[in-house]
């Protein structure tokens, strides 16, 4: 048999906290209604979520693990951008 | 344990590796970091990866078979939905891991073609047959009570996807034995008539379980080198060696007798110990050869090739559309 290969889609979950979406895995389907059918029965049997996002998973670009440091170090040198850099006299209370 | 034959030895043998790469790829190991898809990763990590996974993902697969065989002649309503619910868990945690599995670069159509061939394994217990009601408590009670012991430590796994896909995997595991036991308990109480059943759904039960944490460890090739992985926190024995003590004095509870006459308490250790598996009948079972084999696998492919039609049209449904789409978004411009 031919068989074609069915789109791989990747599953986001608000959960019941009012937290943002958040990645939780992948489902198979032919299409987006489909996609959101499964997902729901995959990811959410005991009432782990309150909205569903599904994305082709061949739409998301992401960042190169081997450009980790190019991308993200410059921000571990820059202290300034945290409270904590900032003295305050304790007589002035919380801050 | 459900990736039992992957400490059967391997043969080939792959290319070297850049040295200084494989030693900056140990230490994020040792550091406790997690392995993420895209990251490098050696070769040999990748292949134990995708075998362990997608062999775990087929025995969840193949698992809801001889329960699902219960589902129709199950004695109650609330059995009926208890069990019905976890046949679909099983299957969730089938999906969670392929999807895992597929994070390291295989397709699912690939693992399906393993698993339908005869050539990927699963685990040995699924081989056994389900005889009487009792065996679906049994089932619960030992089958996933051993594979939570499994599977707790491989929420520390150090590649990402597969620890994640165990968190989701053991929330959901403790229903499973719970509902086993609860079933056995109430039998139990209620005939000898029962209890003989639930006795001899043990006495059938019992060693298959054990077989489940795979090859006694000075048999298992592959061990040192998945502990050196961090994918595998403790050895075969060790889990095994767990399971029996914490088994054991539920069994007590329930009034059966474990079917192992070298079953003993050993005061100084505070382990039980016991006697040697039959490690031909586990040999024979993995190899294809035990009680069931044929029949799971056939009853996978019949439910694969049974649903290629629904798969084709709805491919076919949403390429039609999406054609409809374009061709209106052409109209409009
Ligand atoms: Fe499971
Ligand atoms: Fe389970």
């Amino acid at each position: 048999m031919t068989e074609k290969t069915t789109p791989l889609w990747e599953v986001f979950i608000r959960s019941r906290t009012g937290m943002a979406h958040r990645h939780c895995g992948s489902v198979h389907a032919a299409d987006a209604e489909m996609a959101l059918q499964a997902a729901r029965d995959v990811y959410t049997r005991r009432g782990e979520g309150l909205s569903i996002w599904v994305v082709p998973s061949a739409e998301i670009i992401a960042s190169d693990p081997s450009e980790k440091g190019m991308l993200f170090e410059p921000t571990a040198s820059k202290i300034y951008r945290h409270p904590t850099f900032y003295e305050i006299p304790e007589d002035v209370g919380n801050m | 344990m459900y990736t039992q034959a992957l400490n059967a030895r391997e043969t080939e043998t792959s290319a070297p590796e850049d040295a200084e790469r494989l030693a900056a790829f140990q230490a994020r190991i040792d550091a406790e970091e997690k392995i993420e898809p895209n990251d490098w990763m050696p070769a040999a990590y990748r292949k134990t990866l995708v075998r362990q996974i997608s062999q775990h993902a087929h025995s969840e697969i193949v698992g809801m078979l001889p329960e699902g065989n219960w589902i129709t002649r199950a004695p109650t309503l609330k059995r009926k939905a208890a069990l019905l619910a976890k046949v679909q868990d099983e299957g969730g945690h089938g999906l969670y891991l392929y999807s895992a599995a597929e994070t390291l670069g295989v397709s699912r159509e690939e693992l399906t073609e393993q698993l339908l061939s005869g050539r990927a394994k699963y685990s040995s217990i699924f081989n056994y047959p389900t005889l009487t009601w009792a065996d679906i408590g049994a089932i619960g009670w030992l089958v996933d009570g051993a594979a939570i012991m499994n599977q707790i430590p491989l929420c520390r796994c150090s590649f990402g996807p597969y620890a994640r896909a165990m968190i989701r995997v053991c929330k959901e595991e403790s229903f499973h034995q719970r509902q086993g036991y609860e079933l056995l308990l109430e039998m139990c109480r209620s005939s000898e008539e029962q209890k003989a059943m639930v006795q001899d759904a043990l006495d059938r039960w019992w060693w298959p379980s054990l077989m489940m944490f795979g090859p006694s460890d000075t048999h298992s090739t592959h061990s040192a080198q998945s502990m050196a992985w961090k994918i595998k926190r403790f050895t075969n024995d060790e889990l095994r060696q767990k399971f029996v003590d914490a088994t054991v004095p539920q069994a007590h509870f329930l009034g059966l007798t474990i079917p192992d006459d070298k079953l003993a308490f050993d005061a100084e250790s505070g382990h039980w110990t016991f006697g040697e598996i039959d490690w031909d009948e586990f040999s024979r079972v993995i190899a294809g050869d035990g009680p069931c084999n044929r029949e799971r696998l056939s009853a996978r492919q019949k439910a694969h090739e049974a649903g290629a039609w629904v798969r084709e049209a709805a491919l076919a449904h949403a390429e039609k559309r999406a054609a409809r789409r374009a061709a209106a978004q052409v109209a409009a411009e």
